[in-house]
């Protein structure tokens, strides 16, 4: 027990009510005075919403998630750290994560966005690795809703807007747009970063004594208990009134600190790092602190600030962006002190690292908080909160259709659905990113992965995001397992071997038995497939509370690969480029309308999901991997929405002049759901016919089929019913999303 | 030859320009630090793309304060060859080493494209290696790319061919649906009155090796290259 700071000025009581207007409950609060020995004071009652929160504690959470595999032969560090890493070859690793940042980028879709792409790079670059690639999942309600062009412009803008000028290329990502989201939109932001394996940092404080030094960004009001508030809680019709904490991004700042924070790595000096995210000074001091076992002193004094009169709770709970805190070797603060100099960024030493145990914040001379590391960073509760299926078990953010309205004939099906706002060229978004920067970017946004080189060396990385909603909203598990397996199988078109994962667990309010369901099955199906493909989960986010007024968004894992390369001059293009080869079709098992883009058209009988047999996944992943190392395909394009029939138009949409396919009669079933069905995983390949059967002997007992043949002539036809222009399909596809979205020429 | 890259805070294609004359060309390249003012024996120097000092203010407006720019100016009257791509370009009409302005592009959105350039005029040290009128296809990717100049300039740049680039389509002409960003007269690259100075929109540096982006821009570098020796 410490004795009890007093209280400051003007301050407010801490008595319960104050406790549940910062979002914990009785029993939470009983616990924190339990710990503490007393009532805390009003600057740690904030401390503690913040790290008991659940943006920052995982306490609904935590329980399923150390069910996923974390381990792998290619698995570099312990779980804990700010993001993952894996061996990827003569030394180098990636490091990588995917995070949300949702409810700020609903409420303030630019800043919300920019701060998305800033705070996870942080996360990356506190690793010690140079960050050389982001992608981004984003989901938006229905296209035609009054908010969603808005958001969509404001979102693109902000990613656009921080990654572009921070120099980290966007280099893929998925786009969505569902009325499911129209009241909670969905900002996921990837970052990989490179580093050596001797570079990799520690966020785990050590040496007593240890000086605690502040870098980057002057401190302000801004974001303050974006975490507690903001993320943890549901949306409702007070939420324009949280506007004030979402944070500002300054990404020329972020790069400044991106290049000072390697290059004080390269000095030695620094004996762990943490980027200040949500809850800022808080969670990384008592973060470093906690893993280390040890305490930490804090002058607030010390802090620079952006303005005069910032109360301690201030200080400690602001999210101002581009910041870090560094604990360095003792003795050796001013060596890196210069290297922040050089730069123009502050470093100013605001503490110590202490062996009591405790965390302690002075500010004018008096202790302002005094608690036991532990009980921030370790002792948050832990819930395991009651999950139970819906009753019935589609609710209505199911796929809304289950009776055909009216069936087109498949050339207008076809048409329609390269139209259409989820299947339609995404360039209109990814024009607005530098996906060049860095000269690494070997295939950039378009295709099914981006395909980046590692320079000085053979190798390389694929990396895709995705996530598949519809069917998670039929069935949570069996979606989780598509959405790995899709992700997977994009990074295997390319020719990379799937190596690991990183997700970020977006669901509604996990008090609510039927979302915490949504949400134990969807870890399920993400730890089976995961296993099935000895892709290790190393890092990941969960988002909850997306929901607005008591609606839920549909269960959104979302899934980020990343495979790796021996050579990357073996990567495979998505497109046909030489007309004569074969064209072949693999796949696991038959398609079906279920949770379909035809189905959200047209209507569809009501199917269900294809079911997954992970080992012929595992198969055609394998397969897809063997035939890019023996260069026996010249394409690989993976069937995901509007099946079949698109795939094999946008495999004909080669960027330097659109080819032509001809499939010939009755290679497909004449069925609506064979040409546009999902769900069964399906790859679009082309070949020299003379490597027709070492691809049948590598996919067995995988179904493979020749279906016809890549021609010079740039015309799509597919049997007797559909024989249109390649160029016209094109257009289609490309004039879809400005002619929604708004024009940009 | 021997090439300096001045790195600016915020500047962002500096290391590709650095990797793209080394590693790439086989060329003797360092970094120049905006707060020095030695262009350490460079005879060509690059102000590389980026968004120095964040561009808050208006592209390259801070930048021209930088101590290494008195140098470059310096080294520019005095003849030497000065490449500016992209926000180098920006940092290089701000400093008045090059005539007219960039403005945002008409689109008000930020554009990264491939795009065709035609080549002017292929007899100045930035372009030689070209031939009149060939096609070049180069990566944008900028905000602020809009060339714009009062008219009398215009005129004057046309009939001294300090244009060197211009954006057209994919059978070289100068249409309105080619030019990505709304500039005057399609204008993507100009060169000052003594064709020392270069500055460009588009960047040739993430044009050098076949697997990435083509080689279209090695001839940038290649002219400048051959002029030197």
């Amino acid at each position: 027990m410490s004795q009890a700071p007093a209280a400051l000025p003007g301050e407010p009581r801490v008595d319960l009510a104050a406790a549940r207007s910062h979002g914990l409950t009785a029993a939470e609060f009983a616990a924190i005075e339990r710990l503490m020995g007393r009532t805390p004071t009003f600057t740690e009652l904030g401390v503690f919403s913040v790290m008991w929160s659940e943006h920052c504690s995982y306490k609904s959470s935590r329980k399923h998630l150390q069910t996923l595999p974390r381990e792998g032969p290619n698995v570099i560090g312990g779980p804990g750290e700010n993001a993952g890493a894996i061996d990827v070859g003569d030394g180098w690793v990636a490091v990588f994560k995917i995070e949300s940042h949702n409810h700020p980028s609903y409420v303030e879709p630019y800043q919300g966005a920019a701060t998305g792409v800033g705070g996870i790079l942080r996360d990356i670059f506190t690793m010690g690795a140079r960050p050389i690639a982001s992608m981004d999942s984003l989901k938006f309600g229905a296209i035609d809703h009054p908010r969603t062009r808005y958001l969509v412009n404001g979102v693109v803008g902000g990613i656009g807007g921080y990654g572009n000028c921070v120099g980290v290329p966007t280099v893929a990502g998925e786009l969505m747009f569902d009325p499911g989201y129209n009241g909670n939109i969905l900002v996921n932001a990837f970052a990989l970063g490179l580093a050596r394996r001797e570079d990799l940092q520690s966020a785990r404080a050590r040496g007593v004594g240890n000086p605690v030094l502040y870098v980057g960004s002057a401190t302000g009001r801004d974001g303050i208990h974006g975490a507690s508030l903001l993320a943890s809680a549901e949306f409702d019709a007070g939420s324009e009134a949280k506007r004030p904490t979402v944070q500002v991004g300054d990404p020329f700042t972020e790069k400044l600190l991106i290049e000072a924070c390697l290059e004080a790595i390269k000095t030695g000096a620094i004996a762990a790092i943490q980027d200040m995210g949500a809850a800022g000074l808080t969670s990384s001091s008592s973060e470093m602190a906690g893993r280390g076992g040890l305490g930490v002193e804090l002058d607030l004094d010390r802090v620079p600030l952006r303005e005069a009169n910032l109360s301690p709770y201030e200080i400690l709970l602001s999210e101002s962006q581009e910041r870090m805190l560094i604990v360095a070797e003792h003795g050796r603060e001013a060596e890196l002190a210069a290297v922040f100099e050089r730069w123009d960024l502050h470093a100013v030493v605001i503490g110590r690292i202490t062996g009591d145990g405790r965390w302690r914040a002075r500010f004018k001379g008096q202790v302002v908080a005094d608690i036991p590391v532990a009980a921030i960073s370790d002792d948050a509760p832990l819930y395991d909160r009651p999950a139970a299926p819906p009753a019935p078990l589609r609710d209505s953010s199911s796929p809304r259709l289950t009776t055909a309205i009216s069936r087109p004939d498949p050339a207008a099906a076809l048409r329609a659905l390269l139209a259409s706002p989820n299947v339609a060229s995404r360039r209109w978004v990814f024009r607005q990113y530098d996906s060049l920067v860095l000269s690494n970017t070997v295939a950039g946004p378009g295709g099914d992965a981006a395909v980046l080189r590692i320079k000085g060396s053979r190798r390389g990385l694929a990396l895709k995001v995705d996530s598949n909603p519809r069917a998670c909203a039929i069935d949570p598990y069996l979606g989780a397992v598509a959405t790995v397996c899709e992700a997977a199988r994009n990074v295997a078109c390319a020719g990379a071997r799937p190596a690991a994962i990183t997700n970020c667990l977006n669901y509604g309010n996990p008090e609510r038995p039927e979302i915490m369901w949504q949400f134990v099955r969807g870890v399920a199906g993400l730890r089976a497939a995961a296993r099935a493909f000895a892709t290790p989960v190393i890092s990941g986010n969960v988002s909850f509370y997306n929901e607005t007024e008591g609606r839920a968004i549909p269960p959104t894992p979302t899934i980020a690969i990343v495979g790796t390369f021996a050579d990357v001059s073996l990567n495979v293009k998505h497109y046909f480029s030489f007309p004569g080869d074969a064209i072949v079709l693999v796949r696991t098992a038959a398609p079906s309308l279920a949770a379909s883009e035809y189905a959200d058209l047209f209507g569809a009988a009501d199917d269900a999901l294809t079911p997954i047999d992970l080992g012929r996944e595992r198969r055609l992943l394998d397969g897809l991997v063997e035939c890019a190392q023996r260069r026996l395909i010249r394409s690989a394009h993976d069937v995901s929405e509007g099946g079949i029939a698109v795939a094999l138009a946008e495999a004909c949409f080669n960027p330097a002049a659109p080819a032509g396919a001809e499939i010939v009669p009755d290679a497909i079933d004449a069925s609506v759901a064979a040409w546009f069905g999902e769900g069964a995983s399906s790859v679009i390949l082309s070949l020299p016919a003379e490597n027709l059967k070492a691809i049948h002997e590598i996919f067995a007992p995988l179904e493979v089929r020749s279906i016809g043949r890549v021609t010079a002539a740039p015309r799509l036809k597919i049997g007797r019913q559909i024989d249109e222009e390649v160029a016209a399909l094109m257009r289609l596809y490309e004039d879809a999303l400005p002619g929604r979205l708004g024009r940009h020429d | 030859m021997k090439w300096g890259v001045v790195r600016f805070p915020g500047s962002l294609d500096d290391g590709d320009a650095l990797w793209a004359l080394r590693d790439a060309l086989g060329q003797e390249a360092a970094s120049l630090w905006h707060k020095d003012e030695t262009l350490g024996g460079a005879e060509c120097v690059v102000l590389p793309g980026g968004f120095s000092y964040g561009d808050y203010l208006r592209c390259g407006a801070i930048a021209r304060f930088s101590p290494i720019m008195k140098s470059v100016a310096r080294f520019a009257a005095d003849g030497g060859l000065v490449l500016g791509i992209c926000n180098g370009f920006q940092i290089l009409c701000e400093a008045h080493l090059l005539p007219g302005a960039l403005t945002r592009n008409r689109s008000l959105a930020f554009v990264c494209d491939f795009v065709n350039l035609r080549v002017e005029n292929a007899a100045t040290p930035f372009t030689r290696a070209a031939r009149p009128g060939e096609l070049l296809r180069l990566p944008i990717k900028h905000g602020e790319g809009r060339y714009v100049a009062p008219e009398d300039e215009l005129r004057q740049l046309e009939e001294r061919g300090q244009i060197l680039l211009r954006y057209v389509d994919e059978s070289g002409a100068a249409t309105d649906a080619a030019n990505p960003n709304g500039a005057m007269r399609s204008i993507a690259g100009v060169a000052n009155e003594r064709f020392n100075v270069f500055g460009l929109m588009p960047h040739p540096e993430h044009a050098v090796e076949a697997a990435l982006g083509g080689v279209a821009g090695r001839k940038i570098f290649e002219s400048i290259a051959g002029a030197a020796r």
